[in-house]
């Protein structure tokens, strides 16, 4: 298990990273945290022939406090997020679904870029993120754009990002003091990918209703999804056992992957109602709290 | 947790049977280790393999051209050459079908070698296997055990119709009044799945072949030397000491699966004269998942005639094992290793029993920790529960009305196992009253009336150790043995000896691998010479042509515990009676009135003449002509031992397969969730009679170690494939080793009944909850399911399984 | 554009090294046969076993998931490290007194997982040592000794602190 050859560039900006993804083409992948793509070179799934190593790229390792969402640069490390009082204040549902990811050692490497990049169905940052509506920000040839989450997760593996495209930013809105969260999965070890897992935001009225609904799962499908029919079913609703129940049902539309050695489709199915319904429960229960 | 007695002594106490830290610690917790791929030699190149990517298929023309032409690249290896350079591996079978260290026209699993680069280093020689053109024509393939005896499953080898290596019909004791006598019959069929240890450490191997003195020197993580070195000469077709194996002092752990690899010393032997220059390969943890080795797979069908109050008066099974793509040596142990134990603690004196090994496309097994008594006691235990639940009798009554009384032993089963000691009732009721049994029982009707899914699980069992090698002539009839030399044994060897200065020196080949034998010798010689722990020193590293080895050395089977430090005492006693004669000459007394303690000979009977031992010792070295013309004044001791009670199999097919039969005792309660089916554990008890106890602190550690891998079979592991022989389990992402968050805390309770085989009266222990916790697991969870009608006959309980047969209880009209 | 040469600089247990590398060579082989330090050990190259577990710039990371030439400039602390003057630290010693390993494979990323662990949290529940310590694989112990030891070292570490 040892990578094949490659040629390596380790650029100190993002100016010129993007050169070298224009110079490269698709012979060139980027390096980020390598949690996920040096071990695909060790098996010789990924044998790029470049290598551009953005971990010098001082400028994209940041967390910012905006008015109403949080900036994180693209390098910034899993765990420093994690870890971070500001966005555990602030957004705690990225706090406790990056708990989720791996172990504390991979989190040290593991950056926020490169998981977004990297697109894997069930990663937890893409989920969240999903579900809060934040954006990403990616740097091109033609210089900067903005993406919406969905578009990012248009299809597998970040199919929305082009290969000579950096991710540079991601950005998180910041909770409203009138929304609550819940963050579960189910993993078949403590740190492994989840076989299914559940994000959810909810905006709070007046005697529990329900305003608005976010909701989103991971590990179910390509990549990604929100669970649509799940927050229609929501918004509007006084939240109680029923009205939740009959939300979570509607998870399984939501729900598209085969059978796999670990989990049935099926399972995974009847997982993400029984998930869907105790993260929207974990929601509800915290905002009574409050 | 088990409570241990302090490590410093009192005056006239022994160092045996104390938490004595291990010595090896130092250099491990200083990255000091010396692990097999630490080694490194002149002008050493690299081996990587080509595998196979077919579960089957026929094998054409090998293109290496332009490997060879890659620069770095020193030589390739195919399989051709191999069938040119080798014979075929012996084994106990017969006919048996030709295996070679690689596959020659054919593969039969996934990750079977066809090919050998050796390069400048492996990154070199990973470049060089992508430039190999292997002319590969897939064959179907079989996977599953029933499927591969059909009459028109893919036929594996021409030798082996219907794809069976091996297959015996036994009886023993009287089965017709049995039946007869039964009340009832009950019935099970179980599944227990392939999975292995997966030592964190893979497999290693440095070759290096001398032209001139047509010799081998390999270095390698192996377990034995065992039968192993044997095999590989045969096979490379050389004497025994032209082959000159070294183990490593330090291995990174091995339960068995480290004895799968030695076919990989010939293939790199092969290499390295191929390529004339020392070659090292390092598996690495996807070569080590698809293709190392795992235990085997099982189905048993298994009836028990009992009477309406629980007696069990007979067995009837059928077990069907599977050793993969072909059978390799000590297969066919898998079927037959656990025979003098197959009645377990119970008085079962009635056994009919047919097993069958069979070959399919999935890759190759060894005796992976436990030995398949995990398979035994899946089976065995959960008949006992189903007996229980049949007869409305509680689970631990049927137990407690089967075991086998205390004053029964030394107790001889009706397959020929002799137990050497123990207290079955009094273990197990220790467990129970730990456990609260009684008040759980209530607990857990009061909780199953909430719905909660609660269940308690049992498992009662021997558990044996010291292979007596004899076994594994099961395989053949009483008629084909007779005809062969016969084969018996268990034994282990230690030198001792002693310098100038008093300080002695051991010389072991038990070849450990994380079990701390040197800290072990270091007691027992302590006691014995009446000196410290720290004035003996071990030196523990194997060496064929400097260490005293036969076929049974090694570390497997939880030998050294028991016929590993019998040795050690043995060899002490050797030196101690020079010692005396030295003394008693020096003291002008008679040996028989002397005696030692505190670095000291002296007269029984009149302390204040003694000696101390250092003079002796000093004498001996420094003043040789001083002494007796007759007296044997070299300072050294070889033991020996082997087990008295390692005979051949007998003409009935009776055969003490182990030597030393412990014996645990699980309780354990598990809640599912009924919606994931996830299951966690409340609480569990599990209670160890090994005899005596020779460090508390170890000891510990072996039964925590067992239990983490009875829990890794129970839910988590399984080497899995699809219908095609495809590997679902290839990483350590889908082959899931449990993590700290996985296992519970266990509470260990032990009694000891000494062995009278041992000179310390301990027994083995090794493989502990290995053999039992996958069964007291299962009838946990059968408990739990109970109120749902559903049947635990296969594992490993993921939730994922246990999920759908929740689901399918619930759907079904009878629910 | 910075064109990339091979040589790196790179301090590991306080000793710097300047070393031409392939940019392809992982830093746990650049460490082992390289430098010749085989206390990291390699037990998956693929992230999950955590055998090869190493202080990078003082944060606990795979070697086996980052280049050797990645770590130019870096601080690294290997298992080495840890005893001083032929003294095991008290982590170490904890480890020794309760058994908290057996065969020493998994042992050298334990013990700076463990660092690392406790380092951040200086008194952790039994719980928090098993999450801390999920990352890496132990096929010996079953664990439970080396939480013992975690738990162990914890305490005499604090009344280290005390004592000074
Ligand atoms: C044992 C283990 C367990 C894990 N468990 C989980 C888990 O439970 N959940 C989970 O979500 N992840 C898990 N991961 C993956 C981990 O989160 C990775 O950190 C993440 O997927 C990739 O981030 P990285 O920074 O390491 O990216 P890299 O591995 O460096 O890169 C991943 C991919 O993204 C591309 N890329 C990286 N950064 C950028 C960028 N800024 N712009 C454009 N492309 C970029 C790379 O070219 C590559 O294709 C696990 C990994 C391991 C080894
Ligand atoms: S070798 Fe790096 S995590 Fe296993
Ligand atoms: S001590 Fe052997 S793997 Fe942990």
């Amino acid at each position: 298990m040892k990578p094949a050859p490659f040629e390596y560039f380790v650029p100190t900006s993002v100016e010129e990273a993007v050169e070298l993804l224009a110079r490269h083409g698709d012979d060139a992948k980027v390096l980020a945290g390598g949690q996920s793509l040096v071990p695909m070179m060790n098996f010789r799934l990924a044998q790029p022939a470049v290598l551009i190593d953005i971990n010098r790229i001082v400028e994209l390792g940041y967390i910012r406090e905006g008015d109403s969402s949080i900036a994180i640069g693209a390098m910034t490390r899993q765990r420093v997020v994690e870890t971070s009082p500001m966005v555990r204040d602030k957004c705690a549902i990225l706090s406790e679904a990056l708990a989720n990811v791996g172990h504390q050692a991979i989190r040290n490497r593991g950056t926020m870029g490169g998981t977004l990049a990297h697109g894997d169905p069930a990663a937890e940052v893409a989920t969240v993120l999903l579900t809060l509506g934040g954006s990403v920000t990616v740097a091109g040839p033609q210089g900067k754009r903005e993406l919406s989450p969905e578009e990012l997760l248009a299809g597998p593996y970040a199919a929305g990002i082009s290969s000579d495209e950096l991710i540079v930013e991601i950005n998180f809105p910041i909770l409203a003091a009138n929304e609550t969260h819940g963050f579960l999965e189910m993993s078949r070890r403590h740190g492994d990918f989840a076989l299914a897992g559940v994000a959810a935001v909810l905006r709070m009225g007046e005697g529990n209703i329900c305003e608005r609904a976010r909701v989103a799962l991971c590990g179910v499908a390509p990549t990604p999804v929100r669970a649509t029919e799940v927050e229609n079913q929501l918004t509007g609703k006084r939240l109680d056992a029923s009205t939740i129940q009959a939300a979570a049902e509607l998870a399984s539309r939501a729900v598209d992957c085969e059978d796999e050695y670990h989990a049935s489709r099926e399972y995974r199915t009847h997982l993400c109602q029984v998930y869907v319904r105790r993260t929207i429960q974990l929601a509800l229960e915290r905002w009574g709290n409050n | 947790m088990t409570t241990m007695p302090p490590a410093s002594k009192q005056a006239g106490e022994k160092w045996v049977g104390r938490s004595v830290p291990r010595r090896e610690d130092l250099r491990l917790l200083t990255g000091r280790g010396r692990f097999i791929d630490d080694f490194e030699l002149p002008q050493l190149k690299h081996a990587a393999i080509l595998r196979s990517p077919y579960a089957h298929a026929e094998i054409g023309e090998i293109d290496v051209h332009a490997a060879l032409e890659l620069p770095g690249v020193r030589g390739v290896l195919t399989g051709r050459e191999v069938a040119a350079m080798s014979r075929p591996f012996a084994v106990g079978v017969s006919p048996a079908p030709k295996y070679y260290a690689s596959a020659v026209e054919r593969a039969r699993f996934v990750g079977e070698p066809v090919a050998v680069v050796v390069a400048d280093d492996r990154y070199i020689a990973e470049d060089a296997l992508e430039l190999i053109e292997v002319d590969y024509r897939p064959l179907p393939a079989v996977v599953d055990i029933e499927a591969a005896m059909a009459a028109d499953a893919p036929q594996l080898h021409e030798e082996c119709p219907n794809n069976i290596y091996s297959q015996r019909e036994f009886v023993y004791g009287d089965m017709e009044s049995a039946k007869k006598e039964a009340d009832r019959v009950v019935t099970g069929r179980f599944l227990f799945p392939k999975y292995g240890s997966t030592p964190i450490e893979t497999y290693g191997v440095i070759a290096s072949y001398d032209p001139f003195a047509d010799q081998y020197e390999i270095w390698s993580n192996y377990q034995g030397p065992m039968v192993g070195h044997a095999l590989v000469a045969q096979a490379l077709g050389i004497a025994e000491n032209r082959l000159r194996w070294i183990i490593p002092t330090d291995i990174g752990g091995g339960f068995g699966i480290k004895t799968g690899l030695y076919p990989y010393i010939a293939l790199m032997a092969m290499a390295s004269k191929r390529c004339g220059v020392p070659v090292k390969w390092i598996e690495d943890r996807q070569e080590h998942l698809i293709a190392s080795a795992t235990g085997t797979d099982r189905l048993t069908e298994m009836e028990a005639y009992v009477k309406s109050d629980g007696t069990i008066l007979a067995l009837k099974d059928r077990a069907i094992d599977n050793t993969g793509g072909y059978i390799r040596a000590p297969e066919p142990g898998c079927a037959y290793r656990s025979i003098g134990n197959h009645t377990g603690a119970y008085q079962i004196r009635n056994l009919e029993r047919e097993v069958l090994v069979v070959g399919t496309n999935k890759c190759l097994t060894a005796p992976n920790r436990g030995y398949t008594c995990q398979h035994l006691y899946f089976s065995l235990e959960r008949m006992m529960d189903k007996v229980a639940a049949e007869l409305d009798i509680d689970p631990a009554e049927i137990r407690l009305r089967n075991f086998i009384a205390a004053d029964q032993f030394p107790y001889k089963t009706a397959t020929g196992g002799l137990y050497d000691s123990g207290d079955y009732a009094a273990a197990f009721r220790l467990a129970l009253q730990r456990f609260d049994y009684d008040n759980m029982r209530q607990w857990q009707k009061e909780a199953r009336a909430e719905g909660r899914l609660i269940g308690i699980g049992l498992a009662t069992v021997v558990e044996p150790s010291v292979t007596n090698i004899a076994y594994v002539g099961l395989a053949k009839s009483y008629l084909e043995r007779r005809k062969e030399h016969p084969k018996s044994g268990s034994g282990e060897a230690i030198m001792v000896k002693m310098d100038p200065l008093g300080k002695v020196h051991v010389i072991a080949a038990t070849n450990p691998q994380g079990q701390g034998h040197d800290t072990v010798i270091s007691q027992v010689v302590a006691d014995q010479l009446g000196i410290l722990p720290d004035d003996v020193t071990v030196s523990n590293v194997l060496d064929t042509h400097q260490r005293l080895t036969s076929i049974t050395s090694g570390s497997y089977s939880s030998r050294f515990s028991s016929a590993g430090t019998t040795a050690v005492v043995l060899a002490t006693q050797r030196l101690k009676e020079k010692l005396f004669r030295i003394a008693g000459h020096l003291l002008d007394a008679h040996v028989e009135s002397l005696q030692n303690d505190s670095h000291k000979i002296f007269v029984r009977e009149q302390p204040q003449r003694s000696i101390e031992i250092r003079h002796v010792a000093g004498t001996a070295h420094w003043n040789q002509s001083g002494l007796p013309e007759d007296m044997d004044v070299g300072l050294y001791g070889v033991g020996f031992y082997n087990m008295p009670t390692s005979e051949p199999p007998t003409e009935f097919d009776q055969v003490n397969s182990s030597n030393t039969y412990g014996f645990i005792a699980e309780v354990l309660m598990v809640e599912i969730d009924p919606e994931t089916g996830a299951l966690q554990f409340l609480k569990w008890v599990s209670a160890h009679d090994a005899g005596t106890v020779i460090n508390p602190l170890l000891f510990e550690g072996q039964l925590q170690g067992g239990v983490a891998h009875g829990i890794g079979g129970a839910i988590f592991e399984e080497t899995a494939y699809d219908e095609n022989g495809q590997i679902l389990t290839g990483s350590f992402m889908d082959y899931l080793v449990p993590t700290s968050m996985e296992i519970p805390e266990v509470d260990m309770i032990h009694q000891e009944t000494p062995s009278p085989l041992t000179a310390l009266g301990s027994k083995g222990t090794g493989e502990a909850s290995a053999m039992s916790a996958p069964a007291a697991i299962a009838n946990a969870v059968a408990d739990a399911l109970r109120p749902l009608g559903i049947e635990v006959n296969e594992l490993p309980l993921s939730p994922n399984r246990i999920w759908h047969w929740i689901k399918d209880a619930q759907s079904s009209p009878s629910q | 554009m910075r064109p990339v040469g091979r040589k790196i600089t790179v301090t590991v247990n306080g000793e710097q090294y300047v070393r031409e590398v392939e940019p392809r060579l992982l830093l746990a082989d650049f460490l082992r046969h390289g430098l010749q330090l085989f206390g990291t050990h390699v037990g998956c190259e693929h992230g999950v076993c955590g055998a090869c577990t190493i202080l990078f710039d003082g944060v606990a990371q795979r070697s086996c998931l980052i280049f050797a030439i990645q770590a130019d400039g870096a601080e690294i602390l290997t298992v080495e490290s840890l005893a001083q003057s032929g003294k095991l630290n008290l982590l170490q010693k904890a480890f020794h007194e309760h058994h908290g390993l057996q065969c020493g494979f998994c042992t050298p990323g334990m013990l700076m997982t463990a660092l690392e662990l406790l380092r951040e949290n200086p008194s952790p529940s039994d719980q928090e040592v098993r999450a801390g310590i999920s990352g890496v694989l132990c096929r010996c112990t079953g664990y439970k000794q080396i939480v013992d030891s975690i738990n162990a070292a914890a305490l005499a570490i604090a009344g280290a602190e005390a004592a000074e």
